[in-house]
């Protein structure tokens, strides 16, 4: 499964639950609220878009408020925005903070290590992928023994690095023991909480004026030497900004956070109960395979055919009856899918149990839309073409060409044969995907205006 | 002797219960594995297709000398129950369970390393290597395959088993997909290792022994150590390596692939993955754009290992492959 992204506020509400300070402010729905926070927050404000999408800023996500009169026109406007195809539901309202320098600090799993990563940068901008093409030495990695406990895992390998980003910063000893301490708590929520991302970018050293310093300190626990400005000011660390992705394979032991799942539509939700693992691409050939690599290399095939998939779905190499069944009725059903490859190789499955399931799961695609014509009489009246609502679309079943190959392979396409003549099988993968190429444009020209069609 | 599994394998299955359980552990039996013992809390005295059950892992190993562990557990005691059968002294893991967290096998693959740093260790083994990419990753590695016996091997997660055909069935791949011979089949995808197999059967091309090793993140194996296997064994004469997208265990298979003797014959699926939706930095500035399909498939070809497009073609290649081993070991060729 994959994983969950959290949203900006989410995220710090988590660095909160452990003691990373971040800016006052709080998430709110709706232009009234955001003036109500505003002002008990104080102006200036900065209004921050909650989407879970890169290039908010340059999209103008995040604008500051000045007073009571700029809020509502502010976050009314942010609201209306749709940035990297979300439309905008929520805002943060936080105090606006005086940044004298932008710090880089990241979890991550390094998946070709197979450990956690701590990453480190004094440039925390966010042109940091830039920087490091550059300059790589701006970026500091450390490995983390996944065996050890936070607090020595991080002392262990992470003091010259954050040695080395205190003295550039001209810190010295204060900005390094309290780096550590929050590389060590970032780690720990890292662990503890199943990320496998929390990155705090930035991390900014802040001036530490009356209004925000209310004498917290990193991690709760810092009492080191304080952090100045070379021109006596005296400063802070706290988070600007983090982005926290949640394991979804581990959520059994994270509900509370499994609560905050939003990141998915309707058809990738469907999916996920019945154990289906589903991806929307942006064509119009449904694909459902046995496996996730055969799905992959189906995906690959349609496109190399001069086809576009409309989804990757992997019902997994068992093929049970019920996921075909439920992959079926979130494939089947999708208005964009005009026709539907079904590729499946029997190999740890039996292939006559395949076509059983896939016999089942037609007949119950086939009730859910008799049921849905008996309920619907006059939008089946008013039904034309394929392009149709969701709901309307179970009515309307696209052509499906099933391969069936493996195991016992003969008997299942056998039947299916008998059971569902309207459906063809094939044996190759080949055959199967210049078939549903083919259809799918047929399927395009036959919806086109006729002088078009007769062109093409 | 082919590689991992053999006749001689003795496997313990744990968490295959009820009728499909017993269907599988008959499948495996008929294919002539010696599925020696089963473990279910609870079970002991009882039996699956005449298989003894135990209560635990150690039992089952000290009545059975069992040494291949095949499991299918919950995933989240996925991760406990491969540290017991290593503690009972089993030194082939092969996990099935899928969706286990990230965390776990994380820290699975951390715990099995250390039995095998340590065996490394006090047999005086191994070297300290410049392996890793970034400095701090140092660890012992053995100069070649026979060093490394003693080592906790973990297949998977997510594995769908290996297959020496003929002699040893160790998961859920069906036996009729396979055929005894001397290419070895290494893949990360469960389905497409016995698709490709298939395939390769039904051109008249046998296997020495078929590796999936699961396609989850982490996994334990990867495709160096199963070439450096197939480089050292007297019955394979040519590997089949199926990659997917994510991570960068393709391209240091290209690394070793290089290296070897024998051809090999690498297929990946994934060129029409939209890129993984990634929020932050982070993800890219680590694999560094290593997990698409194109820059494995590069990696590959730079290294001079045949790629093949599709499926269909495998055999094909495979052939070749092994026919211009026949003609000169490779370098004499035709080219």
């Amino acid at each position: 499964m994959r994983h969950m992204d959290l949203f900006e506020w989410q995220g710090k509400r988590l660095l909160e639950s452990v003691g990373i300070p971040v800016p006052r402010g709080a998430v709110v729905h709706n232009v009234a609220e955001a003036a109500q926070v505003a002002a008990a927050v104080g102006f200036p404000v900065v209004v921050k878009a909650q989407v879970l999408a890169e290039g908010r800023g340059k999209a103008g996500g995040v604008r500051v408020a000045g007073g009571r009169r700029e809020i509502d026109a502010v976050a009314g406007h942010i609201m209306g925005l749709q940035i990297g195809g979300h439309a905008v539901r929520s805002l943060l309202i936080e105090e606006l903070l005086r940044v004298r320098q932008e710090i880089y600090l990241a979890v991550t799993l390094d998946r070709c290590e197979r450990r956690p990563l701590l990453l480190l940068s004094g440039d925390g901008g966010t042109a940091l992928e830039e920087v490091v093409q550059r300059r790589p030495e701006a970026l500091l990695t450390v490995p983390l023994d996944p065996l050890l406990d936070p607090t020595v895992a991080v002392h262990d390998g992470a003091m010259h690095a954050v040695t080395r980003i205190a003295e550039t910063s001209g810190q010295g000893a204060g900005l390094r023991e309290a780096l550590l301490d929050l590389a060590t708590q970032v780690y720990r929520l890292y662990r503890d909480r199943d990320a496998t991302l929390v990155e705090l970018s930035p991390l900014a050293l802040v001036d530490d004026d009356a209004s925000g310093g209310q004498g917290r300190r990193v991690a709760g626990r810092h009492s080191g030497p304080s952090l100045r400005h070379t021109d006596g000011a005296p400063l802070r660390l706290l988070a600007l900004d983090v982005k926290v992705s949640i394991d979804g394979n581990a959520l059994f032991r994270q509900r509370d956070l499994a609560a905050w799942r939003s990141d998915e539509d309707d058809r990738e939700r469907r999916a996920r109960n019945a154990q289906v693992s589903y991806v929307t691409l942006d064509g119009d050939i449904g694909v459902i395979g046995s496996g996730a690599g055969l799905a992959m290399s189906t995906v690959d095939a349609i496109a190399a055919a001069g086809g576009r998939a409309a989804n990757f779905c992997d019902i997994g190499g068992g093929a049970r009856a019920e996921q075909i069944a439920a992959a079926l009725h979130v494939v089947a059903t999708d208005p964009r899918v005009r026709v539907l490859l079904i590729n499946v190789f029997a190999g740890i499955a039996d292939g006559l149990e395949v076509a059983r399931g896939l016999v089942a799961g037609l007949g119950r695609l086939d009730a859910a839309r008799a049921a849905a014509e008996a309920a619907l009489p006059i939008a089946q009246a008013h039904l034309a073409g394929r392009e149709v609502a969701d709901g309307a679309g179970e009515m309307a079943r696209p052509p499906i060409v099933v391969r069936l190959d493996g195991s016992n392979a003969t008997s299942g396409r056998r039947l299916l044969l008998t059971e569902r003549p309207e459906v063809a099988t094939v044996e190759t993968p080949l055959e199967a995907v210049e078939r549903v190429v083919a259809l799918a444009r047929k399927s395009l020209v036959d919806t086109l205006p006729p002088v078009l069609s007769a062109d093409a | 002797v082919a590689i991992l599994v053999d006749e001689r394998s003795r496997v313990l299955v744990q968490g295959l219960e009820g009728r499909e359980g017993a269907h599988h552990v008959e499948r495996m039996l008929a294919a002539g594995t010696r599925v020696v013992a089963g473990v279910q809390p609870g079970k002991a005295g009882e039996d699956i297709q005449n298989v003894p059950i135990f209560d635990t892992v150690f039992d089952a190993v000290a009545q059975t000398a069992a040494d291949v562990w095949l499991a299918f557990v919950p995933a989240r005691f996925a991760k406990t129950a491969a540290l017991e059968a290593a503690d009972a002294g089993v030194r082939l893991l092969v996990l099935a369970t899928q969706g286990i967290p990230v965390r776990d096998a994380v820290e699975l693959v951390a715990e099995l390393d250390r039995y095998g740093m340590d065996e490394m260790r006090r047999r005086g083994l191994g070297q300290r290597s410049g392996n890793g990419r970034r400095a701090g990753f140092e660890r012992p590695v053995a100069r070649n395959a026979s060093e490394r016996v003693p080592r906790v091997r973990l297949v998977g997660p997510g594995s769908p088993g290996l297959v020496t055909p003929g002699r040893c069935h160790v998961g859920f791949m069906a036996a009729d997909m396979f055929r005894a011979g001397r290419v070895g089949v290494v893949s990360r995808s469960g389905t497409l290792t016995c698709e490709i197999a298939a395939r390769l059967t039904r051109a008249g091309i046998g296997q020495s022994t078929c590796i999936g090793l699961g396609g989850d993140p982490v996994c334990g194996l990867g495709f160096v150590e199963c070439l450096e296997l197939f480089e050292a064994d007297e019955q394979t004469d040519a590997v089949m390596l199926v990659g997917e997208i994510g991570g960068d265990d393709e391209q240091r298979a290209a690394y070793a692939a290089e290296q070897m003797t024998k051809p090999v014959v690498a297929y990946v699926a994934g060129f029409a993955a939209p890129p993984a939706k990634r929020l932050g930095h982070a993800g890219a500035i680590v694999s560094g754009g290593a997990g698409t399909a194109g820059a494995k498939a590069e990696a590959f070809a730079a290294a001079g290992i045949v790629v093949a497009r599709r499926p269909d073609e495998i055999p094909g290649l495979v052939a070749a492959a092994l026919s211009a081993r026949a003609a000169g070991d490779g370098a004499l060729g035709p080219a």
